[in-house]
């Protein structure tokens, strides 16, 4: 029945149509249909990151100015940044940051490397999953700090146990990341290669690899944070310039200014790494809807 | 080039899918092959490129695949199977690289075939820009850029719209006129079998066996639709079909056949 047709009806009764309390009448109003979408999608809002990391700035300082803040507690943020201008100014923080990149870029990249190779062996061969992948889990947790004792035996006090540590650390989360990724790669493109006569070696370069790739720089983000944490653990022994050096010589001194300056610069390089590996992604993974 | 089953049986675990396939496909002929849900058609097609093998029977090619085919058994798959990273190009670059090709070859192919295909226009265009019907018509434009002797359809036309099937479909038509090229088409659809098939071979429900050969003498050109002779055609397969296909429906999944 049309809405017409009830209101027809109402009226030949002599009832008035609409706006009457009787059940039939309600049925001839004109109502719009709620709306219940929208939501459950996040969409880009700028300039709030920047602010609430503001207001915290300002709302800390103005409490250790105001004394609410005991100095003793927390340093002022100004000071903090005294501190870290006094860096800049000696030529320290240079010195500190190159041999602290340096070991960052070389242990990951190594780890990194590595941990995408046994991750492909784990993903194409079901003799390397077998016996790697029980070992790769039974590893994986160990925290590497525990074992830096061990390294520093094994590659010697000067660089080669602070670069295995963040190797050793980056390697892991790499391998299962890309073992992920390959099982998730599309098994009819792999067919598909097949049916046309593609080698070996041109699948696992043209269809495994850029399938697995996804997977694999979102690994790459775990383990490029994961390997600044290792980065000051393993400066903790017979380093003496680098900022995990400089973090804990400051808290050993109690130079909590200092200090702060330190953990601010190790959060700047996780931002920088963090942006570095989104350009990677955005340029990597451009085909992706 | 001829391709040739003989006894062809599979089992998987502990179905048969295919019973004793006797198939003969010879130049310039499109066979389609259709039969209910599950009956083993991909499977069969599947064996006859080569990538999986039958339990029993053997599938033969009679004579030297054409002069510079690169990839005489070409499939063209129903989910399109393009590497969603590279481009429409690229795509097709990919099936020409392993043949030791100079770069300006493999341009000169690849212009040809887009251009043979209808798709010059989308040479860069990534997969995810593209709907299903031009997914389909750069699978195909792959497959024909490797010159295979035998093109081994897997529902091409099943994953598109009905709209979208016509004009592929008519595509296929004009493409067969101007190279004559030999396929096998596997399919549900039978205005697909009745409309591009020279010959139809019907399999029956599981375990797939063959139980007629259809031949269809008009010309591919010919075929218009509300053509009555077609028509009947197609309700005398479906009439075999039929009965097939209501039992195939109410059958349990047990495995991935």
């Amino acid at each position: 029945m049309t809405l017409s047709d009830t209101s027809a009806k109402a009226s030949a009764r002599g009832e008035p149509a609409g706006a009457d309390a009787s059940p039939e009448a309600a049925d001839t109003r004109l109502q719009p249909v709620p709306f219940r979408g929208g939501g459950f999608r996040p969409v880009r809002v700028r300039f709030v990151g920047p602010l609430v990391f503001a207001a915290i700035l300002v709302l800390w300082e103005a409490g250790s100015q105001s004394g609410v803040i005991s100095n003793l507690v927390l340093p002022a943020p100004s000071e903090a940044f005294e501190a870290f201008r006094q860096l800049v100014e000696t030529g320290q923080l240079w010195r500190h940051l190159g041999a602290s990149l340096q070991r960052l870029i070389v242990g990951w990249t190594l780890g990194m490397s590595l941990g995408v190779a046994v991750g492909l062996m784990i993903g194409l061969f079901s003799l390397a999953r077998a016996g790697l992948m029980p070992l790769v889990s039974a590893l994986f947790p160990i925290p590497k700090i525990a074992l830096l004792p061990l390294f520093v035996i094994w590659f010697g006090i000067g660089e080669g146990s602070k670069v295995a540590t963040i190797l050793f650390g980056s390697f892991f989360p790499t391998v299962i990341a890309t073992s992920g990724g390959v099982d998730n790669v599309d098994r009819s493109l792999v067919r598909m290669g097949q049916s046309f006569g593609l080698s070996w070696w041109s699948i696992v370069r043209k269809i495994i690899l850029p399938g697995a790739m996804p997977a694999i720089l979102s690994g790459a983000r775990i383990s490029a944070s994961i390997a600044i944490i290792l980065l000051v653990a393993a400066e903790m022994i017979g380093a003496e310039y680098g900022v995990g050096a400089f973090i804990l010589m400051a808290g050993s001194l109690f130079a909590t200014d200092q200090l702060l300056a330190g953990v601010a610069i190790l959060s700047a390089m996780g931002l920088i790494v963090g942006w570095l590996i989104g350009r990677a992604e955005r340029w990597l993974l451009r085909w992706r809807s | 080039m001829d391709l040739l089953l003989r006894g062809v049986s599979h089992t998987y675990g502990d179905t048969q899918v295919l019973r004793d396939i006797d198939l003969a496909v010879g130049e310039g002929e499109i066979v389609c092959i259709i039969g209910p849900s599950g009956c083993g058609k991909s499977t069969l097609l599947r064996f006859i490129g080569g990538l999986e093998r039958p339990d029993a029977g053997e599938v033969l090619l009679a004579g030297a695949p054409p002069a510079g085919s690169l990839n005489p058994l070409t499939y063209v798959f129903q989910d399109f199977a393009l590497l969603p990273w590279r481009t429409v190009e690229g795509n097709v670059s990919l099936v020409l690289e392993d043949h030791g090709l100079s770069a300006a070859e493999r341009r000169e192919v690849i212009d040809d075939v887009l251009a043979r295909t209808g798709l010059s226009d989308f040479k860069a265009a990534l997969p995810r820009q593209l709907s299903g019907g031009m997914k389909q018509r750069v699978a195909i434009a792959r497959a024909l850029s490797v010159r295979p002797a035998v093109m081994l359809m897997d529902e091409p036309l099943s994953a598109l719209d009905s709209q979208t099937r016509e004009l592929l479909m008519d595509d296929l038509v004009g493409l067969w006129q101007r190279e004559r090229f030999t396929a096998c088409y596997v399919t549900h659809n039978l205005a697909e079998a009745v409309r591009l098939g020279h010959k139809i071979v019907v399999l029956s429900r599981r375990p797939g066996r063959i139980r007629e050969i259809v031949e269809i003498d008009r010309d591919l050109a010919d075929r218009q639709q509300a053509d009555a002779k077609l028509d009947a055609i197609q309700r005398d397969l479906w009439q075999l079909l039929r009965d097939e296909a209501r039992a195939a429906d109410r059958e349990l999944a047990d495995d991935t056949v």
